[in-house]
């Protein structure tokens, strides 16, 4: 018993050691975003007129909103791209170019950022040329980039969660005379919901945090909220880029912990159920 | 159509990155025009390999891929010290608990990845957070210099990326079967003994999953150089971005790509494994 102990003091040494390093800093951000001072790391007093400095910046607010606009459509292609890519990386087995597909699934995993984002500018700029239509980069450019990335992402997490899936109730729901199509949106879709919605929640936050792939191929008219805060940070520490960052945290962590909530919940009851249907 | 969008967008675009290296930069290239509204100029016929002789012939080029490497590999090793443990007393703790603690550990990566380098800005600068510290408390006179230095790139690696560490070691050794463990200490193992000959072979795959999560965008890392490291510290995805944005030499930075993705091909080639063998692993 006492080597249980002495591991586990060991574990939570780690694990301290572990979190108050992921967290310290953040925390660190947030505390002094309340700073009155103008330096940011010498506190002078409580405020909270970064906050105010921060809603009086148009440029700011404007690239916060184009932000938010392509991390929900990307969000959105992403979780439908994703279940169809994922439905045929576990359902379909050995069709032509199946190897080069799945490995253009887990390549953008890793990818260099920058690697993604020069080649896709270059795509962008030769379809120009090649068809002669004006492939204006901006907004939809960086969707395009965005959900490229955020696809290969909602992919893992779906087929891992249909690769874990009972394929019996599919079948079941087959013999008893429905189509694929019905299968698949009445049977299937309903237990992999908490993989489209953690799927969806990851590539919107992915989306939202693109700073590279944003930046080779935005327009003039699209300055995203991660361009805006580098320039700004380049410049140097600013309280008003504090104020944003104990906002972003506060709410991508709140967006966090009910995804997480609502996961842990249904996949309780889904739990319960089967050992219920089990007993019977 | 999730076949055609990633053939569309993601394979062919490296196609023609992989023929605008080979082409010659135009002189037709507005030094500082407005880059997004000129299409044309680039002369992309004839296959040449200047761009790629120009790479070799300078040291810049070549010192940044050593150096690139050699943080990387460094900051995945520093990642996997501080991750194992980390992985392996969450995969140990009670179910409730241990969800818990992997929310603690994903979060961050949640989190904008830029402000959280942003963050160790204000704490390494010279009038930042741990020097104000250490000066109240008396143990230095002077400002330690540690932003803009290789260590602070080393901190911002591991720092940024230890969640994508910690996530495959755990996936894998919570899978494990303690009654090993169990086995090899009543066949008189001592626990360090046990942990490594069996709970350390058996976690190869997820040390092989981590290290490439962490190393291979690792390599090509430009927000960590450029807010924490100093002009010294050369990576090769910040002297792509200059090459991009500064030198506007698009066909340069092509052959800069180009070059790191055939360095990344084979750690690449390995993750995909170890990621296609994972997604098997749960089909049978």
């Amino acid at each position: 018993m006492s080597n249980a102990t002495r591991t586990s003091k060991w574990s939570w040494l780690f694990l301290g050691f572990g979190f108050f390093f992921l967290y310290a800093p953040m925390l660190s951000l947030i505390v002094y975003s309340f700073n009155e001072n103008r330096l940011v790391t010498v506190w002078s007093g409580f405020s909270t007129k970064w906050y105010g400095a921060l809603m009086q910046d148009d440029q700011m607010l404007a690239a916060a909103w184009v932000s938010l606009r392509i991390a929900f459509y990307t969000a959105c292609a992403s979780v439908v791209l994703g279940t169809m890519a994922a439905m045929v990386m576990t359902r379909m087995r050995g069709f032509r170019g199946k190897t080069l597909f799945s490995g253009m699934i887990t390549a953008p995993l890793v990818m260099p950022e920058v690697i993604t984002g020069l080649s896709l500018l270059l795509l962008f700029v030769s379809l120009s040329t090649w068809t002669g239509l004006d492939f204006a980069r901006g907004m939809t450019t960086i969707w395009v980039a965005h959900v490229t990335l955020c696809m290969a992402f909602v992919t893992v997490v779906i087929s891992s969660r249909l690769a874990e899936l009972d394929r019996s109730l599919e079948e079941a729901a087959m013999d008893l005379g429905a189509n694929r199509v019905k299968v698949f949106f009445l049977i299937t879709l309903p237990i992999i919901s908490p993989a489209l919605m953690s799927g969806w929640l990851l590539a919107f936050t992915l989306s939202l945090d693109d700073l590279v792939l944003a930046s080779f191929v935005s327009g003039p008219s699209s300055t995203t909220l991660p361009m805006q805060v580098f320039s700004s940070a380049r410049m140097g520490v600013s309280p008003k880029i504090n104020a944003l960052a104990t906002i972003l945290i506060v709410g991508v962590s709140t967006i966090g912990v009910i995804g997480w909530y609502f996961m842990e919940r249904a996949e309780r009851r889904r739990q319960a159920e089967m050992q219920a249907a089990a007993k019977q | 159509m999730p076949y055609f969008w990633l053939l569309l967008f993601f394979a062919v675009p490296f196609l023609i990155a992989l023929k605008i290296s080979f082409a010659k930069a135009a002189i037709a290239m507005p030094p500082y025009t407005d880059v997004l509204y000129w299409v044309d100029g680039f002369p992309v016929v004839k296959l040449r390999g200047e761009n790629y002789l120009y790479l070799l012939g300078d040291s810049l080029y070549i010192n940044a891929y050593l150096s690139s490497l050699k943080i990387a590999v460094v900051s995945t090793f520093l990642c996997l010290l501080l991750g194992y443990p980390m992985a392996y007393s969450i995969s140990r703790m009670a179910p409730a608990t241990r969800n818990i603690a992997l929310l603690l550990v994903i979060l961050p990566s949640w989190t904008s990845f830029l402000i959280r380098i942003y963050a160790w800005v204000g704490i390494l600068k010279p009038n930042g957070l741990i020097n104000n510290y250490l000066m109240y408390l008396g143990l230095i006179d002077s400002p330690l210099k540690m932003l803009h230095t290789p260590i602070a790139v080393y901190i911002g690696i591991v720092y940024a990326y230890l969640p994508f560490m910690v996530l495959p070691l755990y996936t894998n050794l919570v899978k494990h079967d303690h009654r090993l463990l169990e086995a090899a200490s009543d066949l008189g193992a001592k626990p360090w003994q046990a942990f490594l000959k069996v709970t350390l072979p058996l976690s190869k795959a997820g040390i092989i999953a981590g290290c490439m999560l962490v190393a291979i965008p690792a390599v090509g890392e430009f927000v960590i150089p450029e807010m924490l490291g100093g002009p010294e510290t050369l990576m090769i995805g910040r002297v792509l971005w200059q090459e991009f944005f500064n030198n506007r030499d698009w066909p340069v930075a092509s052959a800069v790509a180009m070059v790191m993705l055939a360095l990344l091909i084979i750690p690449i080639m390995i993750f995909h494994r170890a990621q296609a063998k994972e997604m098997e692993g749960k089909l049978t």
